[in-house]
């Protein structure tokens, strides 16, 4: 099996790529933008497991750039994990759009647009996996980050129409959606122990999603509860809620 | 964010940050502003606690290994368990390794852990070949026994005081089977398990679990462990699913009763004798990995270990008389693990001496304390010492006295700018 990790910088990402080149002997290509680390990373995963890991460098903003990276892939990959995300800072983006735009364009437009190129691909060979990592604040919106509640909600709907679109040609798709996880891009933030995942666990989870065809997860499971109760509050009491 | 270790005592604010590369710590270090560098958590005091803590969780990447020679070169943030599960298949083990492998190869290095053969092969600065330490100044130096050596004995067993631990290259050792060839004995006193050590000084592997509720007759009634490495049988080690303890067991559940009564338990469960059954590697070295969480049966206020070691001459004494004194307050606990050490190594504050040491866990409670200064005071008269990576709570003076080295050390952490840089509540407490 031949892996593309878009985003393997991220702590996530790297726990999956350990994870699939441990347990399915998987060839990883590790896509991102700081090759220093990436390569790193591709080190690592050559050193533990003895399989194939390229770092490769890649841009999501680089509209032109998509398509001749994913065509440079040889062989083509059999399955593929979208674990890019852009956090942002929402009252930044409240005093200043652009930083929207970032947080919006990021999470959602850049990643709909790289797994079209993706997706066609599959649906003309007929063959292939693809795992999106979205998020939990993508299921109702809160003051303290509705772009990117927003952005993760809107890719959250595109894996499902996409899942929905590729369900006859035999490509499964896997929403993730992950609740706290402490990484780098967490760091600092005052989460509370007992509901916040290592990556390590995410990435267990999101290897058993594949496993057994999953179609959406929540990560850890009990945030599919959490959830419930949070999408359940009315809206009237919800608006007036600090969240 | 609150933070604690494997104690669960004590509980403080503190501000923690990650690092990917060694590009990212500079802007973190800045003499004045003090910090301590940070494992997994698992030292049960406060030697990897303070109010800013640098941890090693994102520092996890592995360089190279050389399968002809078992050399792997990683950062300080691999644990011991990603060791084990990566190399053992493929014939390699740790050549030494304590009790648990939930800990980082910082963590090892900087506490110079020990485990079952400290005896036959020393601590674990005994299979580092080097690592890179980053200085107050910034800068990154090689430590070996050949480069850099006072700054080597100082780091192995440092507790984190000399610098932030970076790549290391450790040296594995080749097995033929994820089997242990595993003898036990019961022992009805002291004085046997004594003689027993004694005569298994030259297997590879050997602990006792003690029974500090004993008293009387039977006062340090054991049940002894000896192995060694099998030489037949797979190499895999599936692992099994660890259980956890899900929540803080109340405080009145572990008294003088209940451990009495798993002791007695525990004691009769075990054979008498039995020689060379195979048993995994993964129980024999690593009993309460398979429990996770297992410090919450403790409790909310936590617990503490106390770990002396005592010159072989005068162990058997020593030991009498502080098994005898736990019997008499009834504070004992569950799990007493009682080793024969080897000799001590060069580095200034590796604990191990040639000697007994005693393990024993206490639960945190306001008559503890006093209890335990007592205990120094017998360890002291005899020539011992205090684990650094189990107290939370010795004197200075009770440091000075049971690591002469000191000196040395504080004397390294002056030349090189570390005191002010790198300090745990440990570190500020003992005054080193």
């Amino acid at each position: 099996m031949n892996l593309l990790i878009l985003g393997a910088n991220s702590d996530v990402a790297h726990a999956v790529a350990k994870k699939f080149a441990g347990t399915e002997k998987a060839g990883i290509y590790l896509a991102s933008r700081n090759m220093e680390t990436l390569e790193k990373k591709a080190g690592d995963i050559r050193a533990r497991f003895g399989v194939r890991a390229d770092a490769l460098f890649f841009d999501a903003d680089d509209a032109a750039s998509r398509k001749p990276f994913y065509d440079s892939l040889d062989p083509k990959p059999d399955g593929v994990i979208l674990a890019f995300g852009y956090l942002g800072d929402q009252e930044k983006a409240q005093a200043d759009f652009s930083e929207a735009e970032r947080i919006i364009n990021t999470n959602f437009t850049h990643a709909a647009a790289m797994l079209e190129i993706i997706a066609s691909d599959f649906e003309k060979r007929g063959h292939g996996f693809i795992i999106g990592i979205s998020s939990v604040a993508g299921n109702r919106g809160r003051k303290s980050n509705y772009f990117y509640g927003a952005a993760k909600g809107a890719l959250t709907v595109y894996l499902s129409g996409l899942r929905n679109r590729l369900a006859g040609s035999g490509i499964h798709v896997v929403t993730v959606l992950p609740g706290f996880i402490s990484t780098k891009m967490t760091e600092g933030m005052d989460l509370p122990a007992a509901l916040t995942a290592s990556p390590d666990d995410v990435a267990e989870d999101i290897y058993t999603a594949f496993k057994k065809k999953k179609h959406v997860i929540y990560t850890k499971w009990f945030w599919r509860w959490i959830i419930t109760i949070i999408e359940s509050i009315p809206e009237t009491i919800f608006k007036r809620l600090s969240l | 964010m609150e933070l604690t270790s494997w104690g669960r005592y004590p509980r403080i604010k503190a501000a923690s940050s990650s690092f990917e590369t060694e590009k990212d710590l500079p802007p973190l270090i800045e003499r004045e502003k003090e910090l301590i560098p940070r494992g997994m958590g698992k030292s049960y005091g406060d030697s990897a606690l303070n109010t800013r803590v640098i941890t090693t969780a994102r520092y996890n990447k592995i360089h190279s290994f050389d399968s002809k020679n078992g050399v792997v070169v990683c950062e300080s943030g691999v644990s011991l368990a990603e060791l084990i599960e990566i190399y053992l298949y493929r014939g390699w083990f740790l050549s030494i390794t304590p009790g648990t492998r939930l800990i980082t190869v910082g963590g090892a290095i900087a506490s110079d852990v020990h485990g079952k053969n400290h005896h036959t092969a020393g601590c674990f600065s005994e299979c580092v070949l080097w690592f890179d330490l980053l200085l107050p100044d910034k800068s990154i130096v090689r430590c070996s026994r050949k480069e850099n050596r006072e700054l080597f004995r100082a780091t192995c067993g440092g507790m984190g005081l000399t610098g932030i631990i970076l790549t290391a290259a450790i040296k594995l050792r080749k097995v033929n089977s994820a089997f242990i060839r595993e003898t036990v004995i019961r022992c009805s006193n002291l004085a046997e398990i004594f003689q027993r050590f004694e005569e298994y000084q030259s297997t590879t592997f050997s602990v006792a679990w003690i029974d500090c509720a004993a008293s009387g007759k039977r006062i340090g009634r054991s049940v002894l462990m000896a192995g060694e490495h099998a030489d037949t049988g797979r190499l895999n080690m599936a692992l099994p699913r660890t259980l956890s303890v899900p929540f803080d067991f109340p405080g009145f559940c572990l008294n003088k009763y209940s451990v009495s009564i798993f002791n007695q338990l525990y004691f009769h469960k075990s054979p008498s004798h039995v020689k060379d059954r195979l048993v995994l590697l993964e129980p024999f070295f690593y009993p309460l990995d398979k429990i996770g969480n297992w410090n919450r049966i403790y409790g909310r206020k936590g617990f503490t270990q106390y770990q002396p070691v005592i010159p072989r001459e005068s162990a058997y004494d020593a030991l009498k008389t502080i098994l005898n004194r736990i019997a008499e307050e009834g504070l004992g606990s569950f799990l007493a693990v009682l080793k024969l050490l080897g000799p001590e190594n060069e580095n200034f504050l590796s604990f191990p001496m040639d000697g007994y040491t005693l393990a024993l866990d206490f639960k945190i409670q306001p008559k503890l304390f006093p209890f335990l200064d007592e205990l120094d005071r017998i360890v002291m008269d005899f020539g011992g010492r205090i684990y650094l990576t189990k107290d939370v709570r010795m004197s200075k003076e009770v440091f000075r006295k049971g690591y002469p080295r000191w000196e040395k050390f504080a004397e390294i952490r002056e030349k090189y700018n570390m005191k002010g840089t790198f300090e745990s509540l440990q570190s500020k407490r003992l005054e080193v």
